[in-house]
Formats: C-alpha cells, structure tokens, sequence
C-alpha cells in the first residue's frame, strides 16, 4: 500500500471515530436516561425511535446565531471550543482497537496521552476568562481546581499499570495483560476511571457548569455551533475515557477469537464503561465542591499510591 | 536545508515570538495563554530533535500544570478583560538586558560548538532516558527528590499557621494576628 493511501485511511477512520462515536454515546445517553426515568425519550425524529435526534440538534445549532458577548475577549472566546476538543481528537489517534488495530502505535502512547489530557484544563480557563461574565469565572475557576486535583490520580493510576507492564505503549500494556490483573489492579482502575469521570467534569463531577448555581459555568456564554463544539467535547470524553479504562484496566481487545473479533471485544467494553458513565449521571446527586477535593485528595490520592506500592511489591515477588 | 531545520527555525520563531509577547502584551491573561504557545512551541523543538519523552514531559508538566497554575492565580487575583494601563514596565533596561543575555548566550554557543561536529545523539526514547537517569544519574537524581520533598514540606509549613505557632497559643487554633 503506498504511503499517502495508508495515510489517508488511518485519518479518514480516526475522524469517523471521532464524529460517529459520540454521536452513539448521545443517542445513548438521551435514550438510557430517559428508561431510567420512566420516560422514552427522543421518539420522532428518524422515524424509529428517534435515532436521528442528535443530527437533527446538529442542524439546529448550526442555524443559531452566533452569538460573541460585547465586553468578551473575541479571539480567546472563539479559540476556546476548538482547544477543547483537540486533546481528544489526539488521544483517539494512540487508542488501539485491535491487535496491530490503531491508528498511530507510538513507544510512549501513554505518556502522550496524559499529557495532551492535561490541555483540556486551559480551555476551561480560556473561556471561563474570555467570557466576560461572573458565573463563566466562577465555573471556570471551579473547573481548573477540579481538572488540576484529578490529573494528579489519574496519572499515578496509570502509572500504576504502566509498571505492571513495563511499558508505556497502550498496545503494550494491552498484550501485557492477563486477566488476574483485574484484581491486582482493580484500586488503580477504580481510582482511574474516578478521576476521569472528574476530568470530564460528567456528573457527580459537574459543579464547574452547575446549572441550579452557575447557570452553565464557563460555557453559559456560548451559542449555536460553539456551544455544539463543547457539547461534542463532552461526549468524545466519555468515548476517551471509557476507551483508556479499557485498554489499560480491562485487557482491550482480548476476548474470545481475539485474533478476528479484538475490534469488537474494545468496542464492546467500551460501551458498557460509558454505559455506566451515563448510569452514574442518573443516579447520582453532583458532589459539593469541598467533597469533590475531599474525595480527591484524602481518598483517590492516597488509593493511588498505596496502589503503586502494591504493584511493586507483587512485580518483584513474580 | 532539510526539513528538520526548517521546523527548528519555525519552531523556534513562534517560542521566541510569543516569548516576546508574553512579556509584551497588556492583557495579563493573554500573557499566560501566549506563554502556552512558547512552552508548547519548545516541545516541538524537542519532539523535532528527538526527544519525544522529554517533549511530552514538557506539555504535561509545563503547559498543563505549572501554566495553568499562573493562570489560575491570576484569575484569582486579578484579572480585568482588555489592557491593564497600570501594568509597570521598564521597557528600555528590561528589553537590553535579556535581549544582550539572549544574544550573548547565541554567539557564545555558535562560536564554542560552530566548529565542531559531534556525530548525532541516539534518539531520546524513554527507555534510554529511564537508564541514563536510574543507572549513571541515580545519585543526582535521589538529591533531586529531596530538594523538592523539602521544598514540599516548606511549602505546607508555610501554609499553615498552626504549625510552628508560639506555644502560649492553645495548639490546633490559628494564631489570631494583633
């Protein structure tokens, strides 16, 4: 296969990941919410029930009004959106799905993935700044404690099972795993997936857009297809993130014929993580702002630490 | 020229550029999202000279905590949309004196290394970088630690009144200042 074929297969598939996955994601969400509730949800659009929802609130935010606050940082304000997105559309690039299955096999994928994570906390404060408005400050300041106090766990986590593996490259760690780290890991897992609830800012962990106080937090003053931008931010977080656990907890693709079906055997893992993501939404009331620090500090961080001893200790007794 | 030179000079370019602004620009918040630029843009740099691990250690601890910790402050303290008119700012000796060190530094290291060749380092991978600093570099390296741990441990001391506080005050209760 020549190079510039090659090229243009793995980014055309890595932008259909990126559009069609958290369009799935929101469907889900719209659909699981509304049976946990007793309700049906969407029903109309698309005919059978209302699969089409989302494009059509597509359509719709794209005919809105462009809206920019008068006393807003024009540039900051409109570059935030895109700042948002861009870590995930990065992450989803070293996220393989299959045994030789990913789009760009790098020999520290998880370092690189950490690090562009640690971006997103610069769009918050972006738009928080730009926005000219108290709420979007609070929100914004909120967040950037939030995303910074979290970052810290969910890197010890991952730190964690990058030792188990020995090696820093996500299909590594995949081919590393055996099923009884499922245990030997499990505090780092649960402590991973927490704090990347929390990077996400999903529910229990939305007090930086807490609508009953901030109206929406740092994205109150964003409209029409930037208000979508973000929208679409959240819901590639819940695919990222669900993803990462995967991969570095839940063993990727091994599965039954793994050879053939690792692909689905990812996928599958995947939905059900961000299953429960959407499930902890309905379930769960958001967390104080002081018991969201409290859980991070006085619990996930020592969680995580102990974790890494735990994982020392057994991978010098084997 | 090849490639990699003509993204080192571009690279290069954007750093000291918005290097430049940061200190230049009246927006204070402004200034710290062009200091992410110039981090981000000394990343590539590295990732262009084959230090991918030390690239990434750079956005993850120079633009994603040490930046956003700036900008946290600022916002905290102080941070009007639009030009502060207030900002003070010695232009004249401030801009002699970094660019005189920033152009001094240059030629000194242009004429100490213009005439030798060295034959290109092995790429930086993490595995190399992880022998090099746990094998020759392991005393640096533990010094290192204790620094910071002690810097940490200061840093909490500060922080808290009631350590260290005189012993007439009941322990446990903030010194109340007169």
């Amino acid at each position: 296969m020549p190079l510039w074929l090659d090229l243009l297969i793995r980014v055309a598939a890595v932008m259909a990941a990126f559009l069609v996955l958290p369009l799935v994601i929101g469907q889900a969400e719209h659909k699981v919410m509304a049976h946990m509730q007793g309700r049906v949800g969407p029903m109309y659009a698309g005919a059978f029930h209302g699969w089409a929802q989302l494009v059509a609130d597509g359509v719709k935010f794209v005919q809105k009004e462009d809206v920019t606050p008068r006393d807003a940082d024009r540039t900051v304000f409109r570059l935030a959106p895109m700042v948002a997105l861009f870590p995930y559309l990065v992450v989803i690039l070293t996220i393989p799905l299959g045994p030789g299955l990913v789009a760009q096999s790098l020999d520290i994928g998880l370092f690189l993935v950490l690090a562009v994570l640690g971006i997103g906390v610069i769009a918050v404060l972006m738009s928080a700044w730009a926005s000219a408005n108290k709420y979007s400050l609070l929100g914004g300041v909120r967040g950037a404690a939030q995303l910074l106090g979290y970052e810290l766990p969910l890197v010890l986590a991952a730190a964690s099972v990058a030792m188990a593996a020995g090696t820093l490259s996500l299909p590594g760690i995949v081919e590393a795993w055996q099923p009884w780290w499922l245990i030997w890991q499990a505090p780092a897992a649960l402590v991973f997936f927490i704090a990347g609830l929390a990077e996400i800012r999903r529910p229990p962990f939305d007090m930086p857009i807490a609508d009953s106080e901030l109206v929406f937090g740092y994205m109150t003053e964003y409209t029409g297809l930037r208000f979508a931008f973000f929208l679409l931010a959240e819901y590639v977080g819940i695919v990222v993130i669900a993803a990462l656990t995967t991969v570095l907890f839940l063993g990727g693709w091994h599965g039954p014929m793994e050879d053939q079906l690792g692909w689905l055997w990812t996928l599958l893992k995947i939905g059900a993580l961000s299953f429960v993501i959407i499930w902890l939404r309905v379930t769960y009331p958001r967390m104080r702002e002081d018991q969201l620090q409290r859980l991070c500090w006085l619990i996930l961080v020592p969680v995580s630490l102990a974790q890494l001893v735990l994982t020392v200790a057994v991978k010098s007794l084997l | 020229m090849t490639v990699a030179d003509v993204l080192l000079l571009a690279l290069g370019a954007l750093a000291v550029g918005s290097g430049a602004l940061v200190v230049t620009s009246s927006h204070l918040v402004r200034s710290g999202l062009y200091l992410v630029v110039s981090l981000g843009a000394i990343a590539g740099l590295y990732l262009v000279l084959g230090a991918e691990l030390v690239a990434w250690v750079q956005i993850l601890v120079y633009v994603g905590a040490v930046v956003v910790l700036l900008l946290f402050a600022v916002m905290l303290t102080r941070a009007p949309i639009g030009p502060s008119a207030d900002l003070d700012r010695p232009a004249l000796p401030a801009a002699l004196i970094g660019g005189g060190a920033g152009l001094g530094l240059a030629a000194l290291f242009a004429d100490a290394f213009r005439w030798v060749r060295y034959a290109a380092p092995e790429p930086g991978t993490a595995e190399r970088v992880g022998e090099q600093i746990f094998g020759a570099w392991v005393l640096p390296f533990e010094v290192i630690s204790i620094l910071l741990l002690s810097a940490l441990v200061g840093a909490i001391v500060l922080s808290r009144p009631d350590i260290g506080a005189r012993v007439d005050t009941p322990a446990g209760e903030p010194e109340v200042p007169a």
